[in-house]
C-alpha cells in the first residue's frame, strides 16, 4: 500500500491553488474509574456535583495524588502510537481564573510530557494511506462545567468532570485536507478504543479536538495558523477546516493577512468566529506543580503494559488480509471497531470450524450491518451472536437454505426471534430449502405449462432463464434450491 | 497561673501517666490561663468544650492503661491546620466562616496519640509575615515585655487594638510562639516556609523545629508555598519538641511529597552524647553590621558544643547571600498559584457582584490583606511570560546551588551547622511596618536557606540580649537527621540553662 504523501488536495482560490495545512490537538477522556488526582468517580451523567472530592473542589490544604491507572492508560496509548515513552515526566500548573476551574489552575504536562514523538498510519482509501506524526501526548485535568441556563441572575457550576483525566494528543501539521483530518481522528479513535484507554465517545464530549489550520501557496512557507477550539464531532472537524481554509484564502486573496488567533466553529451558521486574538491570549504562567513529584516510570512497568497490549488495528488488518484472504477494503471496515473484528473472527472460527471468511464478512458488512442500522444499534449489540452468524453461513453452505431464505431469517433474528438458533428456526418454520428434484421438476413443468409463449421465446433468448428461475422460486415460496431450479429449467427448455 | 501550666510537656505526661493529675485538671488550668490572656491575642478560637470532652476521654484511656504517647496533654493548633468543624482560616478574611469537613494529617496524628485541642492560634495571614502583624485578627503580643516596661504599661498596651510598643512574638507562627511562651498550652503546632517556626521560637525563648521537607504531611495545611512549607512543633524544651514531632511526623499517601521514611524515636536522641560530632560554622552567616551580641552568642554556642566533645570547624556556604532574594521569588510564585482557589465561588468570603470578574476582584481585593496582595502580585509578575526565565528559573537555579553548598559540607563529614537564628532580638509591634517590606523580609535571612534546601532546622534559646530579651541559635542538619539536631539542641539548652519565661504580667 502506498504510504507516501499523495499529491496535495489543493483548493482553488480566485487567484490560483492553495494548500491547507492541518494539525490537531485531540483531547480524549481517559478510561479510569477515578479521576487523575482524586478518588472521585468518573461516571457520566450523575447528579450535578455528586462526583466531587475535596481535592476536585480545591478545598484549602487538599493535595493531588496521581492515579496510577491513568498513567498506565497514557503509556498504553503511547505504545499504540509507536511513540517515545518518557521515563521521567513532570506536571505543571496552567494558571487562569474561571469558576469551573476550582484550583485556579489546571494541572497539565507542559514541559516534559509522558509520551513524546510517535506516528499513526491513516487509511484514506483501501489502497492509499498516509502517516501522521504525533508530536506528544500528555496527561491533564478536565475542568468542570458552568451552567448559565438555570437561573436568570446566577450561573451554576457542576464539578463532576473537574479533575477527570484527559490525554491531549498533539499531531504534527501533517494533514493536507479536511478528509485527511477526519480520517486521522477516526483512526486515532479506533486505536484508543482498541487499547481501551478512551471510549472516544464524542457525543458525551469524551473526545474533542482543537484544530489548527493554515493555508499557503503550494511550495511556499507555512502561513499563519488559527486554532479552532473544542470541535466535538468528526463531521464538524471536516466542516470547520473547509470553512476556515476558505476564509483564510479569501482573506489573503483580498490583500489581507491572517492573524494568529483562537476561533470557534459555529456549525449552525457554518462559520468560524474569533474568540480571542494573540494579544488577548492568556498568560498561563506555567510552572512545575510543587505538590507533585516528577513521574518516574521503571522499565518493568512499561514492558508489562507493552506485553499486555491487544492486537492493534494495523496488525489485525494485515492479518485479516493474509489469513482470511479478505480485501484491504473489507479488512479496514471489519477492524474499525474491535468488537466487530472479534465478532467476525468468532463467527469464522466458531466451533473449531474454518468457514468461508469472505461469506462471513459479506453477511456481517451487508445484511447484518443493515439490520443493525435499521434498529439503531451496533452489530455486536444487535442481539445476534457470532454463533448465530456461523450457523447461518453453515446452513447456506450445506444447501439447507438459500441466500434468500437466509435474508428472511435475519429479519426474524433481529425482530421476533431474537437470540434464536437459526438451525432451530429453519426447522420450526419449515424453511428448509427444497432439493427434492421431483418436486422441483414438477414446479418447473407447471411454470412452463403456464407460459408456453415465453418458453418458446426462451429457446432463442437464453436471457429469459432468469425470469423462469424467479417464477419457480416464487411458486415454491423461495425454498427451492436456485441451482437445482436453474439446472432443471435448462434441461426442460433444451438450453 | 497555676503550677500545672508551668509543667513541661514531658513532666505533664509523667504526672498524667502516674495519675497524679488528670487531663481535665491540666486542660482546665490552661483554659483558665487562656481566658486571662486575652490581651496577648494568641487564640483566634478557643475550643473549651471540645477540649474538656477530649480530656475526659483521655482520662478514661489513662485509667484503662490505653494511653497514647500524648494522652491528655493540652496543645494549641496554628489556624493554618484544617480542623474538622472548627475555625480554619489561616487568619485571613477571605476564608471567612470556613469550617472544614476534614482534618489535617498532622492534627489527626496528634489526636490519635491522645493530645487535647485547646483551640486555634493566631498567625500571619496565610503565614506571610515575620511578626504576626498581617493577621486579619490583629497582632499578637509577645509575653516578653519591652525593655524597661512596667507590668502596668504592658497590660495597658495589650488593651489597645494595635498593641503598639509591645514586642512581636515573631511570625508567622506568632500565636503559637506567644501561647507556648506564655504557658497557655504545653506545646503548639506551627509551620515554617522561610523561618516561621524558628524565628518566633528565637523571639520568645522557646524551642522550634522545622523538620526535613517531607517529614510531616502537608495534607490539610493551608498552602503558602508548597515546595517550602513544612509543619513542625513549638515547645518549651528540646525534649518536648522531640515528643511533639514524633507524633506529628510520618508517611501519608495523601501527600505525594511526604516521605515514606519511618519516624525514629526522637526523644531517645535527647540526651545522646554529641562527643565526636563535627559542627560547621559558615562564615557567610556573619553579616556586615550584625550586632556584636549575636556574634558573641554564636561563639558561645560553638564553645558549648566544643565543651561537650564536638569539634567545631569553619565551613563555607558560598551561595547564602542569594538565598533571601531567591526565596522571595519562589515563595510568592507558588503562593500566587496556591491562593488562586480563594475566588469567592465555593467557600469563604464572597462579595456580591454583577459578574464573575467583579466577583473575583471585589472578593480578593477585600479578602486578602496588603502583605498577601503584595506577594500575590510579585508571584504573578515573576511567573509572567517574558519574566519567567529572568526570575523564576534563575531563582530555582540558585536554589539548586544552595542545596549543593549544604550537600558538599555534609559530604565533608559535618554533622550539623550552627548559625544564629535571627539577626536581632524581638522588635516592637509596628516598628517594621514601613514603606519598605524588605526590612521585614531580612528577618528570615538565616532561616530561608534551610527551607530552600529542604533541610531540618532547630532553634533553641541560648541566652538573653543586653536588653534582657531571648536570643536563639539555629542548628541545621542532614536530611531526615533530626535526631542529631535534638541531641545538639539539648546540649545548647543544658549549657545555656533553662530559659526563665516571663511571669504573667498580662493576666
Amino acid at each position: 500500500m502506498a504510504t507516501e504523501r499523495a499529491s496535495a488536495k489543493l483548493i482553488k482560490g480566485a487567484t490560483g491553488d492553495w494548500e491547507v495545512i492541518v494539525g490537531l490537538e485531540v483531547h480524549a477522556q481517559v478510561t479510569s474509574r477515578s479521576k487523575l488526582f482524586s478518588a472521585a468517580s468518573t461516571a457520566f451523567g450523575g447528579e450535578p456535583n455528586s462526583h466531587v472530592s475535596l481535592v476536585d473542589a480545591a478545598m484549602p490544604g487538599m493535595l493531588p495524588v496521581i492515579n496510577r491507572e491513568c498513567v498506565a492508560q497514557a503509556v498504553r496509548t503511547g505504545l499504540g502510537l509507536k511513540a517515545q515513552i518518557n521515563r521521567r515526566s513532570t506536571f505543571d500548573r496552567k494558571n487562569y481564573f474561571y469558576p469551573d476551574l476550582p484550583q485556579g489552575y489546571q494541572i497539565s504536562q507542559y514541559k516534559s510530557p509522558i509520551v513524546g514523538e510517535g506516528e499513526i498510519q491513516v487509511e484514506l482509501t483501501p489502497d492509499h494511506s498516509i502517516k501522521v506524526g504525533i508530536e506528544r501526548l500528555h496527561l491533564e485535568q478536565d475542568a468542570g462545567k458552568s451552567l448559565h441556563d438555570q437561573s436568570p441572575t446566577m450561573s451554576f457550576v457542576d464539578l463532576n468532570r473537574s479533575g477527570v483525566a484527559l490525554m491531549e494528543i498533539v499531531s504534527k501539521p501533517d494533514m493536507r485536507s479536511a478528509d485527511e483530518a477526519k480520517a486521522y481522528v477516526s483512526k486515532l479513535r479506533t486505536l484508543l478504543r482498541y487499547i481501551g484507554s478512551s471510549d472516544g465517545d464524542m457525543e458525551k464530549g469524551n473526545l474533542r479536538a482543537d484544530v489548527n489550520v493554515s493555508v499557503r501557496r503550494p511550495g511556499e512557507a507555512l502561513g499563519t495558523r488559527c486554532e479552532i477550539k473544542n470541535v466535538n464531532s468528526i463531521r464538524f472537524i471536516g466542516q470547520a477546516i473547509e470553512t476556515e481554509a476558505r476564509r483564510q484564502i479569501a482573506l489573503v486573496e483580498d490583500g489581507g493577512a491572517v492573524e494568529q488567533e483562537t476561533r470557534l466553529f459555529d456549525p449552525a451558521r457554518g462559520e468560524t468566529r474569533s474568540l480571542r486574538s494573540k494579544e488577548e491570549a492568556h498568560d498561563y504562567r506555567y510552572f512545575p506543580d510543587p505538590d507533585l513529584l516528577p513521574l518516574e516510570l521503571d522499565a518493568a512497568f512499561i514492558d508489562a503494559l507493552a506485553a499486555d497490549l491487544p492486537e492493534l488495528p494495523d496488525a489485525k488488518r494485515a492479518r485479516f488480509i493474509a489469513d482470511y484472504g479478505l480485501s484491504p477494503y473489507d479488512s479496514s471496515i471489519l477492524v474499525a471497531e474491535r468488537e466487530t473484528a472479534d465478532f467476525f473472527e468468532d463467527a469464522v472460527n466458531h466451533g473449531g470450524a474454518k468457514r468461508d471468511a469472505k461469506a462471513v464478512a459479506n453477511w456481517l458488512m451487508g445484511d447484518i450491518s443493515a439490520q443493525a442500522n435499521a434498529h439503531g444499534v451496533a452489530v455486536v449489540d444487535a442481539g445476534m451472536s457470532a454463533a448465530s452468524l456461523a450457523s447461518l453461513v453453515d446452513l447456506i453452505g450445506e444447501g439447507v437454505i438459500s441466500g434468500k431464505i437466509a435474508k428472511d431469517l435475519l429479519v426474524r433474528l433481529f425482530a421476533d426471534d431474537r437470540g434464536a438458533d437459526p438451525r432451530a428456526l429453519v426447522e420450526a418454520h419449515g424453511l428448509r430449502q427444497v432439493t427434492d428434484m421431483g418436486a422441483i421438476e414438477s414446479a418447473v413443468d407447471a411454470v412452463i405449462a403456464a407460459n408456453p409463449d415465453k418458453a418458446e421465446q426462451a429457446k432463442t433468448k437464453p436471457g429469459m432463464l432468469g425470469w423462469f428461475v424467479g417464477q419457480v422460486m416464487k411458486s415454491t415460496g423461495g425454498k427451492a434450491n436456485p441451482q437445482a431450479v436453474s439446472d432443471a429449467l435448462k434441461k426442460r427448455l433444451g438450453l | 497561673m497555676t503550677d500545672l501550666t508551668s509543667l513541661t510537656l514531658a513532666e505533664a505526661r509523667h504526672r498524667l501517666k502516674s495519675r497524679a493529675i488528670s487531663s481535665v485538671e491540666i486542660t482546665k488550668a490552661h483554659l483558665e490561663a487562656i481566658e486571662r490572656s486575652g490581651g496577648l491575642n494568641t487564640f483566634v478560637e478557643v475550643t473549651a468544650d471540645k477540649a474538656l470532652q477530649m480530656a475526659e476521654a483521655s482520662d478514661a484511656r489513662l485509667a484503662a492503661k490505653e494511653a497514647g504517647p500524648l494522652e491528655g496533654l493540652p496543645i494549641g493548633v496554628k489556624d493554618l491546620y484544617a480542623t474538622e468543624g472548627i475555625h480554619t482560616q489561616a487568619c485571613s478574611h477571605i476564608l471567612d466562616g470556613f469550617k472544614p469537613r476534614y482534618e489535617s494529617t498532622v492534627t489527626a496524628n496528634l489526636w490519635r496519640n491522645g493530645a487535647v485541642m485547646l483551640g486555634k492560634l493566631n498567625m500571619d495571614e496565610f503565614a506571610m509575615g515575620s511578626s504576626n502583624e498581617t493577621s486579619y485578627y490583629g497582632p499578637v503580643a509577645s509575653p516578653w515585655l519591652p525593655p524597661n516596661w512596667s507590668r502596668d504599661r504592658g497590660r495597658a498596651a495589650t488593651l489597645t487594638s494595635d498593641k503598639r510598643g509591645l514586642l512581636t512574638p515573631g511570625g508567622s507562627s506568632g500565636g503559637s510562639s506567644s501561647a507556648v511562651a506564655a504557658r497557655l498550652c504545653l506545646a503548639a503546632t506551627a509551620s515554617d516556609t522561610g523561618g516561621s517556626i524558628r524565628q518566633p521560637a528565637a523571639f520568645t525563648g522557646i524551642v522550634g523545629v522545622k523538620p526535613t521537607y517531607g517529614r510531616c504531611s502537608r495534607y490539610g495545611m493551608v498552602a503558602f508555598a508548597s515546595s517550602l512549607d513544612q509543619a513542625g512543633p513549638l515547645a518549651r524544651t528540646v525534649r518536648d519538641a522531640a515528643i511533639m514531632l514524633r507524633s506529628m511526623a510520618g508517611p501519608d499517601p495523601k501527600d505525594s511529597t511526604c516521605s515514606p521514611t519511618p519516624v525514629p524515636d526522637y526523644e531517645a536522641a535527647v540526651g545522646r552524647s554529641v562527643r565526636g560530632m563535627k559542627i560547621g560554622v559558615p562564615k557567610e552567616y556573619r553579616l556586615e553590621g550584625m550586632s556584636s551580641e549575636i556574634d558573641a552568642l554564636w561563639a558561645r554556642g560553638a564553645e558549648w558544643l566544643r565543651a561537650a566533645g564536638a569539634s567545631v570547624i569553619d565551613v563555607t556556604l558560598p551561595h547564602t547571600p542569594f538565598a533571601l532574594p531567591a526565596y522571595y521569588i519562589v515563595a510568592p510564585a507558588e503562593a500566587s498559584s496556591n491562593l488562586a482557589r480563594y475566588d469567592g465561588v465555593r467557600y469563604g468570603l464572597r462579595e456580591p457582584s454583577a459578574d464573575i470578574t467583579e466577583l473575583y476582584e471585589k472578593t480578593r481585593g477585600k479578602g486578602f490583606g496588603p502583605e498577601v496582595r503584595r506577594r500575590l502580585m510579585i508571584g504573578t509578575y515573576v511567573l509572567s511570560a517574558g519574566y519567567y526565565d529572568a526570575y523564576y528559573v534563575r531563582a530555582q537555579k540558585i536554589r539548586t546551588l544552595i542545596k549543593r553548598d549544604f550537600e558538599r559540607v555534609f559530604a565533608d563529614g559535618v554533622d550539623a551547622i550552627l548559625t544564629p537564628a535571627t539577626p536581632s532580638a524581638a522588635f516592637g509591634i509596628g516598628e517594621k511596618v514601613s514603606d519598605n517590606p524588605v526590612e521585614m523580609y531580612l528577618n528570615d535571612v538565616f532561616t530561608v536557606t534551610v527551607n530552600m534546601a529542604g533541610l531540618p532546622g532547630l532553634v533553641a534559646p541560648a541566652g538573653l540580649s543586653r536588653d534582657g530579651l531571648p536570643l536563639g541559635l539555629q542548628l541545621i542538619g542532614r536530611p531526615f537527621d533530626e535526631e542529631t539536631l535534638f541531641a545538639l539542641g539539648e546540649t545548647i539548652e543544658q549549657s545555656a540553662g533553662r530559659m526563665t519565661l516571663p511571669e504573667p504580667w498580662w493576666a
